[in-house]
């Protein structure tokens, strides 16, 4: 009845599970259209309203470059640490971990404490020197004290190849949800998605994307906490009572599928442990080191660093953010184990067969269903549909400024252009971006686009994070170290994810993997250090001097915060 | 006239009265918007600032302080999470043993364990950042803001 994860499901699983990823079954599957789904289309209908009016107020008030890149530094550390958490509390991260772990019980738990751990470590290395070092892109960071043409040109690739990456699954993401969610066609879904992100980005630049982010964040929690208290009502507010149902369930599901009685007691034990998803020490390093290190790499989650008025703010957001996150995660965790008390059993939930109606995914939207009834389930989906409108709103504002400041502003224009030309090739960038997102959402409308969260993951902490690690710790390191250090990390990943099962042997059809781990991380990350390590230290050029030497003012700067820009008067 | 300078236009003040303010605030301006890196004629002075502070021997101390801190912190999170993971790769049967008589596997407080402790290596880092790092870069900031 429930079946194994094989590898390939758990390497998908593993890929989709990625913070913001979109579900496995919607990236993978064709997810069956449902019956039109009022109430959620309702509900969804006020948020967009709600969103559109607050837009339409951030439009009033977005007026420089400095406005719609950052919210001119005017977000405070609390208002920051919602949005921060609300890109991470994604689809995925609520339906994806809770059927994660209606699944297969206890592995939901290790992404959450991936996803989590990514977050003390941005804070004590970079979250500060990010805020007094940054202006509108993490490439003002790296380019600090480096010839501006070349670190931009490679900053802006990497931040677009992340972002694209990650906009095809969100969009794909989105069509198979809300095809599922709300019994709307797919094209209908991917067009609504890029419609509705650009009316958010175009017009409320920074101020509407972080606004939208909080609410649905608000939103997102308050949903999970009534869950949550409702799975835990039911079992006497005892954990122990409701792991040892789940326990039951799951022997009871195993001797109906014709298990003896103790393998069906082990295979019910086996949900408190690690199950199958971890294998060789190796990928699970590696998987470990991709989570880690991916988000301090994130472009659209940096972004959000130059969107607080100082370094003290900066701090402040990522200890609310990390709250907020860690709380999602124990509620994510208490729901995952209510569904398996709640659905796992109830025929009304079921197939014939005995896996989930609309698949495998719908296990915390089926609990809203017996929960709350039709009432709640319309409002579980609105808020999971709004999950995604913020992600793929805050992604689009992130390649938008890497075009705009990256490669417009400063290599084009090498600095002359002013903040209304600026502010105009942004908007145009928006436009475009979203066009391209519409268009390969329905390209890959039948492709399995899971890997591309977990590729985007793995470049961004390839390439991003040794390059911004090094760029603001390490005096010796160099323009050309760098470069070439950020680009190999950033091809090799690539290159190894082609090699990869994931690719080669799912996608592609061949027997073997050629690199036959899951993930690339644990090589090209190191390779990525060593190379911007050893041509630094050859690099005997003149601008080599340059760089080093001005790393002292540039740490005066990353430590003290003198010279940092300030917010703009609102 | 308007003089702009280089370094002075990325952002919004770009435009600057040449005879009434000149390179000086210009140089405190594009300090603020442009990377060391480049030609900036105005930037001397706040050079010369950048510099006075790096010989602080209360910088210093900071920077040693704070660099310390950071880098222990960092390796206990890295520690404790790679520990986890290793612990999953390795032995799983240790994690899926039960607590006493109950349902709850030990792999439970342990897994959510990884997770608090995230959350208060971050909220002590933060509070040692108020109370001890913050008051010092005051200090500082104020004596070359001047």
């Amino acid at each position: 009845m429930i079946r194994s994860p094989s590898p390939r499901v758990g390497l998908f699983l593993f890929a989709v599970l990625l913070p913001t990823a979109a579900l496995a079954d919607a990236l993978t599957g064709q997810a069956e259209q449902q019956a039109t789904n009022w109430p959620a289309i309702m509900m969804f209908s006020a948020f967009v309203l709600a969103t559109l009016g607050i837009t339409r107020w951030a439009a009033s008030r977005t007026k420089t470059a400095a406005d719609f890149y950052t919210a001119g530094g005017g977000i405070t550390g609390f208002q920051n640490g919602l949005a921060i958490a609300g890109d991470y509390m994604s689809a995925a991260s609520f339906l994806g971990i809770s059927a994660q772990i209606f699944a297969d019980g206890y592995d939901g738990l290790i992404y959450s404490t991936g996803f989590l751990v990514g977050w003390p470590i941005i804070l004590f290395l970079l979250a500060e020197r990010l805020r007094n070092l940054g202006r509108y892109t993490f490439a003002d960071v790296v380019s600090f004290r480096f010839a501006q043409t070349p670190v931009r040109l490679f900053a802006a690739s990497s931040t677009l190849v992340v972002v694209i990456f990650y906009l095809i699954a969100q969009m794909v993401g989105a069509g198979q949800l809300i095809k599922l969610l709300f019994g709307l066609p797919y094209e209908y879904a991917v067009v609504i998605v890029g419609v509705l992100m650009t009316c958010y980005v175009l017009f409320g630049g920074m101020i509407a994307t972080t606004w939208v982010q909080i609410i649905k964040a608000v939103l997102l929690l308050g949903c999970a906490t009534f869950m949550a208290l409702a799975v835990l009502w039911n079992f006497g507010f005892s954990p122990d009572a409701l792991f040892g149902r789940a326990i039951e369930v799951k022997t009871g599901i195993a001797s109906a599928a014709g298990a003896s009685p103790a393998e069906a007691a082990e295979k019910g034990r086996s949900i408190m442990g690690p199950g199958g998803f971890i294998k060789d020490p190796l990928s699970a390093i590696s998987f470990g080191m991709a989570l880690m290190f991916g988000t301090a790499g994130l472009p659209h989650i940096l972004m959000r660093f130059f969107t607080v008025p100082d370094a003290k703010a900066a701090r402040k957001s990522v200890l609310w953010a990390t709250g907020w996150i860690g709380y999602f995660y124990l509620l994510t965790f208490i729901i995952g184990f209510g569904a398996i008390t709640m659905i796992a059993t109830n025929p009304a939930f079921l197939e014939p067969d005995g896996s989930l109606r609309g698949g495998g995914n719908m296990a915390a939207i089926h609990l809203a269903n017996a929960i709350g009834g039709d009432f709640f389930l319309g409002f579980v989906c609105a808020v999971a549909f709004a999950t995604i409108l913020a992600v793929v709103a805050g992604l689009t504002l992130a390649g938008a400024s890497a075009v705009s400041h990256d490669l417009y502003a400063s290599v084009v224009r090498k600095g002359q252009a002013t903040s209304a030309e600026e502010l105009r090739v942004s908007r145009r960038t928006v436009f475009a971006l979203a066009i391209v997102a519409i268009l390969l959402g329905i390209i890959f409308e039948k492709q399995n686009v899971a890997f591309m969260v977990s590729l985007a993951f793995a470049l961004a902490a390839s390439g991003n994070f040794p390059v911004l690690l090094l760029s603001v710790l390490w005096p010796g390191c160099t323009t050309r170290g760098v470069v070439a250090g950020g680009s190999v990390g950033l091809l090799l990943a690539l290159l190894l994810t082609i090699l990869s099962p994931t690719i080669w042997v799912s996608v592609f059809g061949y027997a073997e993997p050629i690199f036959p781990y899951t993930s690339p991380t644990i090589f090209s990350m190191p390779l990525a250090f060593f190379t911007i390590w050893l041509v630094s230290i050859l690099d005997r050029s003149g601008r080599a001097a340059v760089d080093r030497e001005a790393y002292v003012e540039q740490r005066v700067r990353s430590e003290t915060g003198i010279g940092a820009v300030e917010a703009s008067a609102h | 006239m308007l003089f702009v300078g280089p370094g002075c236009n990325r952002g919004e003040a770009a435009l600057v009265p040449a005879g009434v303010v000149g390179a000086a605030v210009c140089g405190q301006m594009g300090a603020m918007t442009m990377s060391i890196g480049e030609v900036d004629p105005g930037g001397i002075a706040h050079s010369e600032r950048l510099a006075r502070v790096a010989a602080d021997p209360r910088y210093q101390k900071l920077v040693a302080r704070r660099s310390r801190f950071t880098w222990m912190l960092t390796a206990i999170m890295l520690i404790v999470f790679f520990g986890y993971i290793l612990t999953i790769a390795f032995n799983k049967q240790f994690l899926a043993r039960p607590i006493g008589d109950g349902a709850t596997s030990i792999g439970i407080p342990i897994g959510l364990g990884v997770i608090l402790i995230g959350i208060a290596l971050t909220g002590i880092y933060v509070w040692r950042a108020n109370t001890d790092f913050d008051p010092i870069v005051r200090a500082i900031r104020e004596d070359v803001e001047q």
